[in-house]
Parts: structure tokens; C-alpha cells; sequence
């Protein structure tokens, strides 16, 4: 009975933190996005779901390794989310008079990217269902079986998290875009290229948001209209982690996993209801979120 | 002072031909046009309220689809045992007492907290009932009896003029003119003797209100509904976009706004099938660069540039 305990608690905490890795990398991209770049990216699912779909293309059709897919797959979105800000957002942020209406506007931009980019992926892929195996054989993990995917999904994840917190702060243009984030008009005055580093922010984040998609592709079944749904536990994970936090949204997408986890093992159909409970309560009680000051 | 009185007039005029010329459809025009008009009366209905709760204090409100839903739910529960204007206003009470219960809830966020409080509000409610119905009930989805075309038109007309004569009034209230001084500063305002928070709780419910009307209204003529078209999302950005493609500062302008956007969608869905979400999008992107005042900003400059620019910036 105890083992027996033993492995239900280890299969429910393993699932929470891969379901947590994704939602890590993807919270990541959209707290570069909102903090740095001040741009409420309502899109950011789309993005996930591209990176997905052209992962899948890849594999599927000219039959490249998913884990290699990273490496064309990324630069893409980022030069998308690149020329968007250095076209779009910019032009609106020099037009909007206070930084406010400016979260305002782009937001409402974004609602419309996501029409556009989600309409030309249907019109490209399709509006079914797709998915692919890969790596589907089953690792024995201390009594508890996992898909080796998953494995390797969550391994990534840890991995992307890290190196993306290494650049930021050790290398020179990692110190711009912290500058940036705690006052950009100030970090301008200081010599930063502002324009140029708030574009590779927003860049960055479709960056992260693209390689997120493609891990999920590799673990679970996707679908044009898959971003809305991972743009809001992206959103929910950001203010869990304090927004504009980038430590803060690695942990809260960790914590948030493992929520989800813990209540589907309990009711399956209330995961998402326990998110935006989670959600309302903390935006209630603690909207500085949990690493916030 | 002639000239005003006379300009007054026309606009009053104006109107009443529109309504009147409205108010006939049912009997001349064909089937199709009245489904048309309801939907466009329904889509003003909606942002006119939106915007009277959003336009003048800035605060985006996303939980329109959260009050209308409330509104069709309404109607699929109470439709079998009470006659449809009675459904309308428990409909739209239903609605009124879960905004004011948001609002005293959200009251202390601000700017994009509280935008992202609201959506999340439209997602909860629609995951919840999504499961209430799976796991309690056993069967998604709940048959509304229908109404006839004309009936559920003249509801969602006589829904407006009300909607439309409510804020008329608050916004000639000293009301109005406090909401907008929470929209300016909303600090200022508190010190200046508003009771910013009573006031934005009651705004706020008075909109969903109306919404709920809709809603409630509107079920009648789905037949069939379930939660994920009662608390479809896309009503919640609607409205906004809506407001903000018409202009959202006066009253005319979502009323515009929601009659083109409502055409343009029929239009696209009827000759662009597989293209009209994808230019819909676009146009919103190039609404949003190039007609910050929306279209009636728009207008407003154009005839300013045309009429030699006579009249000094207002």
C-alpha cells in the first residue's frame, strides 16, 4: 500500500513538472514580451502553435529529427517576432502618447495578429487535429512509466530555461535588456540601443514561444486553434511569478504544472478550472505574484 | 444659438426617421435582412454597453462574453417556464448581480491586471459549466425554445433605444462627467468628492445589465445552445474592437462601429469564406495603426483638412 502511494505521488509530481517545463519556456518568451518590451502579446499562443506546426512539417515530410527541427524552427519565429516589432509595435509606440495607451493598442494589435497568423496556418495546414510519434517508447522511472518524449521534453525545457537565464545575465546584451526592463527611456539616455533591444525581446519571446511549441509538438496532439488556450496559462503563469519576472515565470509554470497534475489525478475535467481559480484568487490577493516584491 | 437649436433639431430628426425606417423592417424587408439587422442591433446593444462602462474610465473590460452568456443561460433555464420578456429581465438582472458581485471582487486592480481579471472570468465560467454539464448533468448543451424573427428583432431594438436613452442620461449626469474624471485621474477624482468606487460597481453592473438583455434575447434564436457558444470569447473582443473602429469617446461611434464591423463580417463570411477571419484581422491591425480616434476620428480629420480647417482643435 505504501509503494503503491509512493508511485502515485511520484507519477503525479513527474507529469506536473513536464506539463511544467512547457509552460515554463512558454511563460518565459511572454514575460520578455510584457516586461521588457511592454507588449501585452495576446498572440503568444500563435506562436507557439507555429513553431509546433513547422516542427511537425519537418518531421513529417522531409522527415528531420524534432530535436534538430530547434534549430530552423527558432530563428524563424524570431525573425517574425523581430521585423513585427521593428515594423508594428514600434511605429505604435512612437504614435501612442503614454506608455499606456500603448499597452493598450498593442494589445489590441496582437488580437489581430492572432487572427492572421492562426487564419494562415488553417489555410496552410488545415483545421484538423494533428500529431506525430516520436521517441513514444515507455522509461521506467522508480516504479512510475513515462513516455521517453515526455523525458526528453522536460529535459529541454530545464535546459532552455537555464541557458536563457545564463545569457541574461552574463553577457553584455543580457545587462542591455535588464536595463531596459527596469526603465527603458533611462537605459536609452545610458547608451542602449532601445529600440533595437526591445525589438530582440519581443523577437526572444516568439523565440521561446516557438521552441515551446515544438516541444509540444513532440509530446502531445496540435491544431491551429491550440493557441488561445496556452496563451492564458502562459498569462496566469506570468502574474503566479510576478510579471516581468524571468525567474519568477520559470517557477510559476513549474508550480503551475504541478497544480494541474495534482487535480487532474483528483477530477480530469477541473485542471483548467483550478488555473483561473488560481488565477482570479491570486490577481485578488497577490497580484505582485509569488517572487514578486 | 439659432444655428445649434436647428443643427439639434436635424440630428433629432435624423434618428427618429432611422428608428422609425428600423422599426418597419420586419414588414417590408425579407427574412434575411431582419436575421441581418437583429445581429447588427445585437453587436450595438454590446459595445455601446462596453463602452459606457469602458469608454469613459479606460478600463478594458473583456467579461462581455461572461454577462451575455449569463444572459443565454438565463434564457435556457427560465424559456420553457416564463414568457420572453419576463426571461429578458431576469436575464438581464442575473447578469447585473454577477457584475456587481466582479466588481466589488476586482475593484483594486488596475490598468492590465484588471483587463486580465475579466477574460479570465469568461474562461473560468465557461470551463465550469463545461464540467458541471459533463460530470453533474451528463449532457453538454440545452435546447431554448425559439422565438419568431421578428419577435426576437423588435426585443433586441426595443433592448437598444433603451440602452441608448440610459446613457444619454448618465452621460449628461454629473455621473457621466465623474466617470470621466476617473478616466483622467482617477486619484484626483476620489479627493474631489467621487465615490470612485460605488460609482464603477454600479457603471459597470448598469453595462453588464444590458448585455444581459441581449444575451437573454438573442438565445431564442440559437435554438441549441452550450457553453462554448454562450461564453464564446470572441464576444468579449468584439465589443472592444467595435467601439474602437467607430470611436469610442462619443455615443454614435460603437453604434457605427458595430453596424460596419457586423455588415463587413456577413459580407466576408458570404463571398470570402475561408479568407474572412484572416482579413479581419488585418483590418484591425491597420485600424489600430492608422485611426487611433477611430473611423469617427478619422472622419472628423478628414473634414477638417477638406473644410480649411476653420473650426480651432476641440
Amino acid at each position: 500500500m505504501g509503494s503503491y502511494m509512493m508511485v502515485t505521488i511520484l507519477d503525479v509530481v513527474i507529469s506536473g513538472l513536464l506539463l511544467g517545463g512547457i509552460y515554463a519556456v512558454t511563460a518565459v518568451g511572454l514575460s520578455l514580451q510584457y516586461g521588457v518590451a511592454r507588449v501585452l502579446n495576446i498572440a503568444h499562443g500563435e506562436f507557439i502553435m507555429l513553431g509546433a506546426f513547422i516542427t511537425y512539417s519537418l518531421y513529417t515530410r522531409f522527415g528531420i529529427n524534432p530535436l534538430i527541427c530547434f534549430a530552423i524552427c527558432g530563428p524563424l519565429v524570431f525573425a517574425v517576432g523581430f521585423i513585427l516589432y521593428r515594423t508594428l509595435f514600434t511605429r505604435l509606440r512612437m504614435s501612442s502618447p503614454t506608455p499606456g495607451a500603448f499597452e493598450g493598442n498593442s494589445m489590441l494589435a496582437c488580437f489581430g495578429l492572432l487572427f492572421i497568423i492562426q487564419n494562415v496556418a488553417i489555410l496552410i495546414w488545415g483545421a484538423d487535429i494533428k500529431g506525430y510519434t516520436y521517441l513514444a517508447f515507455p522509461v521506467d522511472l522508480w516504479g512510475a512509466r513515462f513516455a521517453a518524449n515526455r523525458l526528453v521534453t522536460l529535459g529541454f525545457a530545464l535546459a532552455i530555461c537555464l541557458v536563457f537565464y545564463l545569457f541574461l545575465a552574463n553577457t553584455r546584451l543580457g545587462k542591455a535588456i535588464r536595463a531596459a526592463a527596469q526603465d527603458p527611456d533611462t537605459a536609452g539616455l545610458m547608451g542602449v540601443r532601445i529600440n533595437q533591444v526591445l525589438a530582440l525581446c519581443f523577437g526572444f519571446g516568439a523565440l521561446m514561444a516557438g521552441l515551446g511549441g515544438a516541444l509540444i509538438s513532440i509530446s502531445y496532439k496540435i491544431q491551429p486553434t491550440m493557441g488561445l488556450e496556452y496563451t492564458m496559462i502562459a498569462l496566469i503563469v506570468i502574474v503566479l511569478g510576478g510579471l516581468g519576472s524571468i525567474p519568477g515565470s520559470f517557477v510559476g509554470g513549474l508550480v503551475l504544472g504541478l497544480v494541474g497534475s495534482i487535480v487532474t489525478h483528483i477530477e480530469p475535467g477541473l485542471s483548467l478550472v483550478a488555473y483561473y481559480v488560481i488565477f482570479m484568487l491570486l490577481l485578488l490577493i497577490k497580484p505582485t505574484g509569488i517572487l514578486g516584491k | 444659438m439659432k444655428k445649434t437649436t436647428s443643427k439639434r433639431m436635424f440630428t433629432f430628426g435624423l434618428v427618429l426617421l432611422i428608428l422609425v425606417l428600423a422599426a418597419c423592417a420586419p414588414l417590408y424587408a425579407p427574412v434575411y435582412t431582419v436575421i441581418l439587422l437583429t445581429s447588427i442591433l445585437m453587436y450595438m446593444t454590446i459595445a455601446v454597453s462596453w463602452a459606457l462602462f469602458s469608454g469613459p474610465t479606460g478600463y478594458i473590460s473583456l467579461a462581455s462574453a461572461a454577462f451575455f452568456g449569463a444572459g443565454i443561460y438565463t434564457s435556457a433555464i427560465l424559456g420553457k417556464a416564463l414568457p420572453l420578456p419576463l426571461v429578458i429581465v431576469v436575464g438581464a438582472l442575473a447578469s447585473f448581480c454577477l457584475a456587481l458581485l466582479v466588481g466589488a471582487l476586482t475593484l483594486r486592480l488596475k490598468g492590465i491586471y484588471f483587463v486580465m481579471f475579466t477574460f479570465g472570468l469568461v474562461e473560468l465560467l465557461l470551463h465550469f459549466i463545461l464540467w458541471w454539464e459533463v460530470t453533474i448533468c451528463g449532457t453538454t448543451g440545452r435546447v431554448v425554445p425559439p422565438a419568431g424573427n421578428a419577435t426576437v428583432f423588435y426585443a433586441m431594438l426595443i433592448i437598444l433605444v433603451i440602452l441608448v436613452l440610459t446613457v444619454f442620461i448618465i452621460r449628461r449626469s454629473r455621473y457621466g462627467l465623474a466617470l470621466f474624471s476617473i478616466g483622467e485621474n482617477e486619484e484626483a477624482a476620489a479627493h474631489a468628492g467621487v465615490h470612485v468606487t460605488v460609482l464603477k460597481i454600479i457603471i459597470f453592473a448598469v453595462s453588464a445589465l444590458f448585455m444581459g438583455a441581449a444575451g437573454a434575447a438573442m438565445a431564442t434564436r440559437w435554438t441549441y445552445i452550450d457553453p462554448r457558444i454562450a461564453f464564446n470569447p470572441l464576444i468579449s473582443f468584439m465589443p472592444v474592437l467595435m467601439a474602437i473602429f467607430g470611436g469610442i469617446r462619443p455615443l454614435y461611434g460603437p453604434i457605427i462601429g458595430a453596424a460596419i464591423f457586423t455588415y463587413l463580417e456577413e459580407f466576408l463570411i458570404t463571398r470570402f469564406p475561408y479568407y474572412y477571419m484572416l482579413i479581419f484581422g488585418i483590418i484591425m491591425v491597420v485600424a489600430i495603426l492608422y485611426m487611433p480616434d477611430g473611423l469617427v476620428g478619422l472622419i472628423q480629420r478628414l473634414w477638417k483638412g477638406i473644410s480649411g480647417r476653420k473650426h480651432a482643435d476641440t
